[in-house]
């Protein structure tokens, strides 16, 4: 590829006729993280703790020390973090290929399914459909299923009840179509996790978790702003912090959408 | 009778707020024998093993026979006022601003005659009854009330320097998601607290008993997080000013010592709530509070901390909790003495294991929350230190006293 295309794409993001979408929330301790059982080890909330602010402790500088799980905050999923992807080569974040780390997106927006129902499913005909009006899902994509979910108060976007919690997510026939059918490089949806609130009830339990990481495939979670993103053309950019032998970690993902 | 004491007005902002000061605070290391009987609320005096006489005050030897074998035990707490008077313009500073103050001398049944902190109901001739209570210095002093119960007798001016009653006090209850905050929070509202704030964190993760306190009069949930530093330093810069009693309800328990547990990372969150969770609130809350010790009717006057009695002796079946407790229960003496320029008590209310899930393998007896929550009531009604609730935690306080190496055996089963 000629140098010039990379120079013609960064004078594009400097003119602003390539916009750079930020797909992140803040990383702050108030984010509900995922809820198992009790009895299971838990991800730690984000905890920041500050070691000086101008003050006796450091008087001209501020800094914070910053603990957290590695699925917290909007996070990125490596193979090696589900069971099915546990013996493959390059799984973790720390030796992933870098150049999975920036790929295109296709996004399926089911934001009106969504609020109809918050246990809405994703399936093979609706991506389908989806592809009858956007053409077919190219191999090493992501697929970014958009529900809007992002928009909630905390309460409605964890949306946990008696029985578990109630967020839209794929079923398991979708996810092994799109691993195997279509080859996408990975999976990001709104919510916290790329399964469904129910998905411990599906066959298998977590398909998105389980097709994608035993394929060495990638996961995305706790996305916002998928609504500025167009349904295909757009980049994405996420690349995880190289924790060594890390499972994921939260991350800066940003999109790159041409305005033109 | 006493006046019951009226609802505080809102404050004057163009009144300097008053800094609280102390009453003297020497005393003779002896003399802590009555600390910590006035802690745990008991009346104990001095009696001598030789010749059976009870004495007052503390002594090295008897008075009646100068044996050295002088002991605190527990001593029947009725006398009769022979005399009161009335200081009037005393010198030291803190009785000065409180003046008038009564004080007088009580013959006791059993022997001893004492000077005494008196109740505004006591009278010359009539029966009263002792008892040692925590002065504003953290100090044991002798008080005398009316031997059965007066009207409005707690709203006593003199008594309410000594208790932390939550009548017309502002209460933060740290964590009203466990049933202990529920209990605390409701048991301290229906005792006469003007508000009771009480403290959720992860409010999008709904819990048992929310209907209980959502849309209660005088019950207000706050976003909170004792181990979150921001959170502690948000909520405090929005009610630090207005947080009399604060219960520290942070309840983290988990089963496991060490060997049966793999890694650190559970260790690491009851550290992270426990112990960084205490720190958080002490740093946030403390400081306002400590310099609100003399500020009227709602002054600020108690820290409380529920406490497992296994933070006194390790549990191994809880035995990673128990160490987390024991921390905190270090801690807690480090907070009392800081807090002490301020006059505000603070006190450890330890439990046995709780009817919660937590401990549901594990046999009765096991503490009903409401308990721990009437007794954290009767503690500040009564300013103490220490508490003991249930049979287990009395046990271990007993055991402990005896001989903590067979304690530390027994519990190893």
């Amino acid at each position: 590829m000629h140098s010039k295309t990379l120079l013609d794409l960064a004078g594009a993001i400097a003119s602003g006729a390539v916009r750079v979408i930020d797909l992140s929330f803040t990383l702050s301790p108030d984010f509900p993280v995922i809820v198992l059982p009790p009895e299971f080890g838990q991800a730690a909330p984000v905890r920041i703790q500050e070691i000086s602010r101008y003050d006796a402790r450091g008087p001209a500088w501020y800094w914070n020390n910053v603990t957290f799980g590695e699925h917290t905050g909007t996070h990125f999923d490596a193979p090696i973090h589900w069971f099915t992807g546990k013996d493959l080569a390059n799984n973790a974040v720390d030796t992933m290929p870098a150049k999975d780390m920036i790929a295109p997106a296709c996004v399926i927006d089911c934001s009106a399914q969504a609020a109809q129902d918050p246990d809405f499913v994703l399936t093979v005909p609706i991506v389908e459909a989806w592809e009858a009006r956007h053409g077919r899902i190219p191999s090493r994509h992501w697929v970014l299923l958009r529900t809007d979910w992002s928009k909630k108060g905390w309460r409605d976007y964890s949306n946990l009840r008696d029985d578990g919690a109630h967020t839209p997510g794929p079923n398991a026939a979708v996810m092994k179509w799109l691993v195997e059918e279509r080859g996408i490089i990975g999976f990001g949806t709104e919510t916290i996790g790329t399964d469904a609130g129910q998905a411990g009830h599906f066959e298998p339990p977590y398909p998105a978790h389980h097709f994608l990481h035993g394929a060495g495939r990638y996961g995305l979670q706790c996305l916002c702003n998928l609504d500025q993103l167009p349904p295909i053309g757009a980049i994405v950019v996420a690349s995880p912090l190289k924790i060594q032998n890390g499972s994921g970690s939260p991350l800066r993902v940003i999109a790159l959408v041409s305005s033109a | 009778m006493t006046d019951p004491i009226e609802a505080p007005r809102r404050k004057n902002p163009l009144l300097r707020t008053r800094l609280p000061t102390s009453p003297p605070r020497a005393r003779s290391r002896t003399s802590h024998g009555f600390t910590r009987a006035a802690a745990e609320g008991r009346f104990m005096l001095q009696r001598c093993e030789a010749c059976g006489k009870f004495t007052y005050p503390a002594r090295e030897a008897c008075p009646m026979c100068l044996s050295a074998r002088l002991v605190f035990v527990d001593a029947p707490p009725r006398g009769t006022l022979l005399a009161e008077t009335t200081a009037r313009v005393p010198s030291d500073v803190y009785f000065r601003e409180r003046a008038p103050w009564r004080v007088g001398l009580v013959k006791m049944d059993c022997g001893p005659t004492m000077i005494s902190h008196l109740h505004a109901d006591c009278a010359e001739g009539v029966a009263v009854r002792m008892s040692f209570q925590l002065d504003k210095s953290g100090q044991a002093v002798a008080f005398a009330r009316p031997e059965a119960e007066t009207p409005n007798m707690a709203d006593d001016r003199q008594w309410r320097e000594m208790s932390a009653d939550p009548k017309f006090r502002r209460v933060f209850v740290t964590n009203g998601r466990s049933a202990i905050g529920r209990e605390a929070a409701l048991a301290l509202k229906a005792a006469g607290a003007n508000v009771v704030f009480v403290g959720i964190a992860e409010p999008w993760r709904p819990f048992a008993g929310e209907e209980l306190l959502r849309g209660q009069d005088g019950i207000e949930l706050v976003n909170f997080d004792a181990a979150n530093e921001k959170s502690t330093g948000d909520l405090a810069a929005d009610i630090g000013g207005k947080v009399d009693i604060l219960v520290n309800t942070t309840e983290y328990v988990r089963p496991g010592g060490l060997l049966d547990r793999k890694g650190t990372s559970i260790a690491r969150d009851e550290i992270d709530h426990a112990y960084l969770g205490f720190i958080n609130l002490a740093q946030a809350f403390g400081p306002v509070m400590r310099m609100r010790g003399a500020d009227g009717i709602n002054n600020s006057v108690a820290w409380v901390n529920i406490l497992s009695v296994h933070a006194l002796a390790n549990w191994p079946a809880f035995g990673a909790y128990s160490a987390s407790q024991a921390a905190c229960l270090s801690l807690s003496h480090c907070l009392r003495a800081e807090l002490r320029p301020g006059g505000i008590k603070l006190m450890n209310v330890f439990t046995g294991p709780v009817d919660t899930e937590w401990f549901q393998t594990v046999p009765p007896p096991k503490v009903a929350p409401r308990a721990i929550a009437q007794a954290v009531v009767a503690g500040l009604r009564g300013g103490l230190e220490e508490m003991y609730v249930g049979d287990v935690a009395e046990e271990i306080r007993q055991r402990l006293a005896a001989n903590p190496k067979a304690l530390e055996r027994e519990l190893d089963r």
